[in-house]
């Protein structure tokens, strides 16, 4: 089963900066992003949060996020998908740094979760 | 009693009314202890839910909450759509086995619970929807019940949610979200449906 990435944001720009930085990392690894409101201003939406979960290649996701209401839509749209996500509970940028960095050199889920312990914040 | 589809439409259409009327205000509240927003949000997702229902009339009961739920959980974009809109998701899937109104608020409740982590005394919409339910259970839900509720929040420190974030700063300051649930529960009252 491969495995990818996706970021939620609540600023567009966040999470587009985090793709840019991991992707330097992860060059073969899915990493899709959903940040800011459908109009574009500051907060998350599930629709979006939907969207980058079926764009990802991947068949299954690693979810990262920034603040508490971008995790519940994340929950919301975990519920609907067909493809199983996973929600980190940890720092948004070194926790999807380490995760694209793993998953680039092959390692399985377990091993990713077993390094993103240490940077769980909330 | 049971909750109908036609008190239903007309306890939501007062609460779109009253959230529009009160953005400012509930954005003014959102400000010291949150991003200001949430006047905003909920008047969007107001709009959206008035659009919902009326680009088609819901079937029945269970229809309606979920239209209400999706539109809440699509356009309001923050924590308050992804809880109002898990709130009415959760009722309308109650709805399939029960009509009370207790236990469709007390499925609502749950499904905040579950959403957004919180219990009571954290400063958020659960220090509304629990003693909510708990009037609406024994029977006897006032406004005076609900105000009271709402003015609680007041003093308590946040330690979930956006104003946890400011600490012993949100003390003294109604929370943003426990005012708007008040309103949509005076708005279930006024629309004539009583628990």
């Amino acid at each position: 089963m491969s495995l990818g990435i996706i970021i939620v944001s609540h600023v567009d720009k966040i999470a587009a900066g985090v793709q840019t930085l991991i992707s330097q990392v992860a060059a073969d690894v899915s990493v899709t992003i959903a940040g800011g409101t459908d109009d574009g201003g500051v907060g998350t939406s599930v629709e979006k949060i939907q969207q980058a979960i079926s764009d990802n290649k991947a068949d299954e996701i690693l979810a990262f996020y920034d603040l508490g209401s971008a995790k519940m839509n994340l929950e919301l749209a975990q519920d609907f998908s067909d493809k199983p996500v996973h929600l980190y509970d940890v720092a948004l940028v070194e926790g999807a740094y380490t995760a694209a960095a793993l998953l680039q050199a092959g390692v399985d889920r377990t091993a990713v979760e077993a390094q993103l312990a240490d940077l769980k914040i909330k | 009693m049971t909750l109908t589809l036609e008190d239903t439409l007309k306890w939501l259409h007062g609460f779109d009314a009253t959230v529009t009327a009160q953005k400012a205000y509930l954005s003014e509240l959102d400000t010291p202890i949150g991003d200001g927003d949430h006047g905003n949000n909920l008047a969007r997702g107001a709009a959206a839910i008035e659009d919902a229902l009326g680009k088609q009339e819901p079937a029945d009961l269970t229809a309606a909450l979920k239209t209400i739920a999706m539109a809440l959980v699509s356009k309001v974009g923050g924590a308050s759509g992804a809880l109002y809109g898990t709130a009415f998701l959760e009722m309308a899937k109650a709805s399939r086995e029960t009509q009370e109104v207790a236990d469709l608020l007390a499925a609502g409740l749950a499904g905040l619970q579950k959403r957004g982590g919180a219990t009571t005394g954290e400063k958020t919409m659960i220090d509304v929807w629990a003693p909510v339910v708990a009037a609406a259970k024994a029977g006897n839900l006032t406004t005076q019940v609900i105000d009271d509720a709402v003015q609680a929040t007041k003093p308590m420190k946040a330690t979930k949610g956006r104003a946890s974030y400011v600490g012993d700063n949100s003390i003294g300051h109604l929370d943003p979200g426990s005012v708007s649930s008040g309103y949509l529960f005076s708005e279930m009252l006024k629309a004539g449906v009583t628990a």
